[in-house]
């Protein structure tokens, strides 16, 4: 029997969140940035394909970091 | 100066219509000055090329020498030759088009296709050179052309029959023939399926009933069927009709065909292809191939429609410039440059497009050069020699090669000379525009000088280091620096560098003479060439006046405000100091001059680490810096006191090494007593206040001062810390308490308020890399007390080590015999032993393999440990025979050079050599050397060396050892030129990343990268060891525990 097996329970794959719209807008503004200068992920990212992001989304993604313990990065969901 | 913005940058070729253009003067005479010493007026160092003379004027433009940048001239070639460098892709251009026609060999949707994949390209700025590859790919495969041949139709009554042989009938040649055309005796007929697909069968009706209707119309002329309804009749049958007419397709039962049913009994097979879980629907197509032609035949209504395409032949492309068409029976012709051109003019421009290229910037004929142009004299200067004789520049002698040809070639077709003279001719003119813009090609020998040397031509010029691009564009040489060897000098401070006044007298700053300064600057003009003077003096309406000693007086009175001087340089001047290679920002730093005898570059030994220097022969550039801005920033953000830390690692990189370590090692160890005159003589040249009260009275009734005390001299008043140093042996880690104060090794540093209560000064005190006591002054008092504090323990240093005498032999391996013979015949003979019984066990298979490993590998794994072991036992017994008072474990346990392996290897057994990790295993067959028996698994036998250095290594034991020196010879090599290499990709890619104020690490665009650099936004140069706050420290300082 095969077994379904989800990548985001890997102990590897950080946390990823799709964001509202609100947030992304307060996001934007802290950076002072527009959305395309945001870092982008692919849509055929096995962890985008998961969590079902659309493409224009923008994903929060909570890593562990050896020198901030917790690091947030957002990446918009591109083609 | 006016500064404009650069828009675009266009790649071309140059069009022989553009050349003439550019040209300011056609180029005939094949030489470049006449009997009279003047040029020649059409010659190649023609007056309206440009000028190369001072006083002269140019004749196109009228500029000066260094006004007129020099104009283009052109040679009329008398016959077209190949461009070497699009040799390939000519050959590449010609394979992909019809050699009747010129069109590019692919059907018209494909180009479509091709077009818009390249247009995508080019929208994301990728590559198009994957797409281009393709597109000459798929065409060269096309053997017909489907451009250019002819479309004619023949009545086919009574032919079915005929179609089914696989030779053209007599019947069927007849037919074709009337219509003009030729079938040959050979030709062969064939029956195959048409590649254009016609329809899907489940579409019709539906999607694809267009498709239908127009292969209805365009092969059977059924016009009516335009206006006919389609319908299903079942699964398997679709009817056309239209009115009375009908016509009835029906898939066969087999669904290998559909069976077109025409009024009145008529049929035919159209073939059908299953691709996955669809049906298409292809028709059916003969093919005659003749020798040169090849027909297409499709069936239609009462006729066959004949299509005839021109064959194409393969095209062999010989290097460097030759082209050659293979006929059908294996003859060749020769296509010569002008075939070729002709050929190449043909391709039509959208075409062109397809082939990646911009038809209005590079036609491809242009590749064929009908016209070359002859650079600026500027671009290719001669130089007069002493003698008075002019020698020309490369491409000037390669350029009156071409003409000379250029002029036979005419010459003999004007007299109508034979053919075979024709060609040579036309060859060697070839020769020589080819090596004229590259004299390193393949197959060809390159053109010499006539000293034998080859010509530097155009590629020659650009590639490669010494090339205009890596040579005189990315890099250039620079004026005010100096390079020499660099030596030591521990009485310098460490940011400062000494210059010798060969030096100094060379380079200059150029000063200002204002009010406050003119005397001082008229004594520098007064001094002149002798040190510190000045080289020149500049009048205020910016005339340069040499000084010589004639017009020192008369220029020092003449000298005013206004006035620049050129001084030399002097004590206190900010310079550059650099050691490539430049691997780090620690490789350029800002030092303070200092004037001094010699030929050499003094620096401190303590700013080595920084700069990876030692004193081995290494050389150093320095550069003087010219502007007072310049001068600014450097001294903020490049003197060497603001670099102590690295911002590597976050700890100081600046710090002592070798003879510092060992000195202050020697210094504050022990009870070290100095009565006042030794105290002073150690401190002659450090500036103190106050040497203290003395540590006590000694027996002689002298007072006397401790080592230590010594050291708490150079120690800034206020500070206070406590750590463990280099010599600490661990004792918390194996379960004991630590002593403290009351180490017996004196291990535990204290320091209380600038003076050291116990602990001896070593490499974690004040060496590089780990610095305690540096760090914490640079960190609690600030960057100059730490250059200070270094500079000082400097000096401090070699003056004790001058003092006591430090030395280390070859008698200081010595241990005594007794301990020889321990290590000899115990400890080496029992792991011999123990070796010999492993392999025993392994013999009678009764050794047990470890997890995950095989008994051979176990075997081997256990033999490694235990000879180890006795090697580290050996030097254990070593280590006891020598005391810290031996040079070698001084320095070793110091942390100023080597390791206590080191030592064990000198003074007891080399230990087990290894190559890929393993002991030895290679050499004859079953063994290392013939020394051996075949499948002697014992220690001797497999490269474990027992012997020291001292006593010498034993043949065979002399011969492992170097298997494994050379092993470790090539490492290090291959690392290094593999991880510079690889620092160089990762800097090309990263340079261009900025910290933003925000913390955000952004690329050029500003788009983010990391939101937060380094995830916690910590500047390592600022951070502790890395670490952002160290917080042991603050609680010790706060309140008072650890």
């Amino acid at each position: 029997m095969k077994k379904k097996v989800s990548i985001l329970e890997h102990e590897l794959v950080p946390l990823h969140e799709v964001m509202t719209e609100q947030e992304v807008t307060e996001l934007l503004k802290r950076y002072k940035i527009r959305k395309e200068q945001l870092p982008k992920i692919k849509i055929s990212d096995p962890v985008i394909k998961e969590i079902k992001a659309k493409e224009g989304d923008v994903v929060k993604i909570t890593r562990n970091s050896r020198t901030a313990e917790k690091f947030l990065s957002y990446r918009l969901v591109t083609k | 100066m006016r500064t404009k913005r650069i828009k675009a940058i266009k790649f071309g070729l140059l069009s022989p219509k553009e050349i003439r253009k550019m040209s300011a003067a056609k180029v005939i005479t094949a030489d470049t000055y006449g009997e009279d010493g003047f040029p020649i007026e059409t010659g190649l160092v023609n007056q309206r090329l440009g000028v190369i003379d001072p006083g002269l004027r140019c004749k196109t433009c009228g500029g000066r020498m260094g006004e007129c940048p020099g104009h283009f001239g052109h040679i009329e070639l008398a016959a077209p030759v190949i461009h070497v460098g699009y040799a390939k892709l000519i050959h590449k251009i010609l394979s992909a088009t019809c050699r009747r026609c010129g069109r590019l060999l692919l059907s018209e949707p494909a180009k479509q296709e091709y077009l818009a994949k390249i247009e995508e390209q080019k929208e994301k700025q990728a590559d198009i050179n994957e797409v281009v590859k393709q597109v000459f790919k798929e065409a060269s495969k096309n053997e017909v052309c489907m451009y250019c041949g002819d479309y004619f139709s023949i009545d086919s009554e009574g032919l079915e029959e005929d179609l089914d042989k696989s030779s053209v009938s007599s019947e069927l040649r007849e037919r074709i023939e009337d219509r003009g055309f030729s079938v040959s005796k050979n030709a062969i007929l064939h029956r195959e399926i048409d590649p254009e697909r016609l329809f899907r069968w489940g579409d019709v009706p539906g999607r694809d009933n267009k498709q239908l209707i127009e292969f209805l119309v365009r092969d059977f002329e059924l016009t009516w069927v335009k206006k006919a309804k389609i319908s299903k009749k079942d699964d398997n049958t679709v009817v056309i009709s239209a009115g009375a007419k009908t016509l009835e397709l029906s898939l066969s039962s087999r669904r290998d065909c559909v069976r077109l049913n025409f009024e009145g009994g008529r049929s035919y097979e159209l073939p059908v292809k299953k691709e996955g879980m669809a049906l298409f629907v292809y028709s059916y197509r003969w093919v005659i191939t003749d020798t040169d032609k090849v027909y297409i035949l499709k069936r239609g209504w009462d006729k066959l429609l004949i299509y005839c395409g021109e064959r194409q032949k393969r095209i062999k492309y010989e290097k460097p410039t030759t082209y050659k068409e293979i006929e059908e029976d294996g003859r060749e012709r020769r296509l010569m440059p002008t075939d070729v051109r002709e050929r190449l003019e043909r391709i039509p421009d959208e075409d062109v497009e397809v082939l990646g290229m911009d038809p209005a910037n590079a036609r491809p004929e242009w590749m064929v050069l009908t016209v070359l142009p002859v650079p600026p004299v500027t671009a290719r200067p001669s130089i007069t020699l002493e003698s008075g004789q002019r020698s020309e520049d490369d491409l000037t002698h390669k350029l009156v090669d071409i003409i000379r040809i250029n002029q036979r070639f005419m010459e003999n077709r004007d007299a109508g000379a034979p053919q075979l003279i024709i060609e040579d001719l036309w060859e060697l003119l070839q020769y020589h525009v080819s090596t004229y813009f590259d004299n390193e090609i393949q197959g060809i020998p390159p053109a010499r000088h006539r000293s034998g040397r080859p010509l530097k031509t155009m590629a020659q010029r650009l590639k490669g280091k010494e090339g205009r691009f890596r040579g005189s564009l990315s890099g250039k040489r620079v004026n005010f620096s100096a390079r020499t060897v660099i030596s030591p000098d521990p009485d310098i401070g460490i940011d400062e560098v000494g210059v010798p006044v060969d030096v100094a007298k060379e380079l200059t700053i150029t000063v200002n003479v204002t009010e406050r300064n003119l005397e001082a600057m008229r004594e520098l003009v007064r001094n002149g060439k002798n040190h510190p003077g000045a080289n020149y003096a500049i009048r205020p309406d910016g005339r340069r006046l040499k000084l010589m000693e004639s017009n020192y007086e008369t220029l020092a009175s003449e000298l005013d405000i206004g006035w620049k001087v050129e001084r030399h340089l002097i004590d206190g001047d900010i310079v550059l100091f650099n050691r490539q290679p430049s691997l780090h920002r620690l490789s350029i730093m800002a030092h303070y001059v200092r004037v001094m005898p010699g030929r050499t570059f003094r620096l401190n030994p303590a700013v080595c680490p920084p700069y990876n220097a030692d004193y081995d022969g290494d050389e150093m550039n320095l550069h003087v810096l010219q502007t007072e801005e310049a001068r600014a920033e450097a001294k903020i953000l490049m003197e060497v006191q603001r670099n102590i830390i690295s911002p590597r690692f976050g700890r100081p990189i600046v710090g002592g090494i070798h003879d510092y370590i060992t000195g202050l090692f020697m210094l504050t160890w022990g009870d070290k007593r100095f009565s006042k005159e030794e105290a002073l003589d150690i401190l002659r040249n450090i500036d103190f206040d106050e040497l203290g009260e003395p540590a006590g009275i000694g027996e002689d009734g002298q007072p006397y001062w401790t080592g230590k005390q010594i050291f708490s001299v150079i120690l800034p008043e206020g500070l206070n810390q406590e750590f463990r140093g280099k010599v600490c042996r661990k004792c918390t880690e194996q379960g004991l308490i630590c002593r403290k104060e009351d180490c017996p090794n004196e291990a535990y540093v204290h320091i209380k308020n600038g003076r050291l209560i116990s602990g001896v000064i070593d490499e974690m005190a004040i060496g590089s890399f780990k610095g305690m006591i540096i760090d914490r002054i640079y960190r609690k008092l600030g960057d100059s007390t730490a250059k200070e504090f270094i500079s000082k323990a400097s000096r401090l240093a070699i003056n004790y080590i001058l003092l006591a005498g430090f030395s280390f032999g070859i008698s200081d391996e010595d241990i005594p015999e007794e301990g020889k013979e321990q290590i000899r015949d115990e400890v080496i003979k029992e792991a011999e032993e123990k070796v010999k019984r492993l392999i025993m066990a392994y013999e009678a298979e009764e050794l047990e393999a470890l997890p995950g490993r095989t008994l051979e590998e176990t075997l081997e794994l256990l033999i490694m440990q235990e000879l180890g072991r006795a090697r580290d036992e050996a030097g254990e017994i070593a280590g006891r025979y020598l005391g810290i008072e031996n040079p070698g474990v001084l320095m070793a346990r110091s942390g100023a050079r080597g390791s206590i392996l080191n030592l064990t290897q000198m003074a007891a057994c080399v230990g087990q050599q290894s190559v890929r990790g393993e002991r030895i295993m290679r050499g004859y067959h079953g063994r290392t050397l013939p020394h051996f028996k075949p499948g002697d698994r014992s220690a001797d036998a497999r490269g474990f060396v027992r012997s020291s250095f001292k006593d010498g290594l034993s043949p065979t034991e002399y011969f492992f050892h170097a298997m494994g020196g050379r092993e470790a010879l090539v490492d290090t090599a291959v690392r290094t030129s593999q991880s510079g290499y690889f620092q160089r990709r990762l800097i090309n890619a990263l340079q261009d990343l900025e910290v933003k104020y925000d913390g955000t690490v952004r690329e050029t665009r500003d788009t983010v990268v990391q939101f937060m650099y380094g995830e916690d936004g910590v500047d390592p140069a600022k951070s502790v060891g890395g670490k952002s706050v160290d917080i042991d420290e603050i609680l010790r300082e706060e309140i008072g525990v650890v």
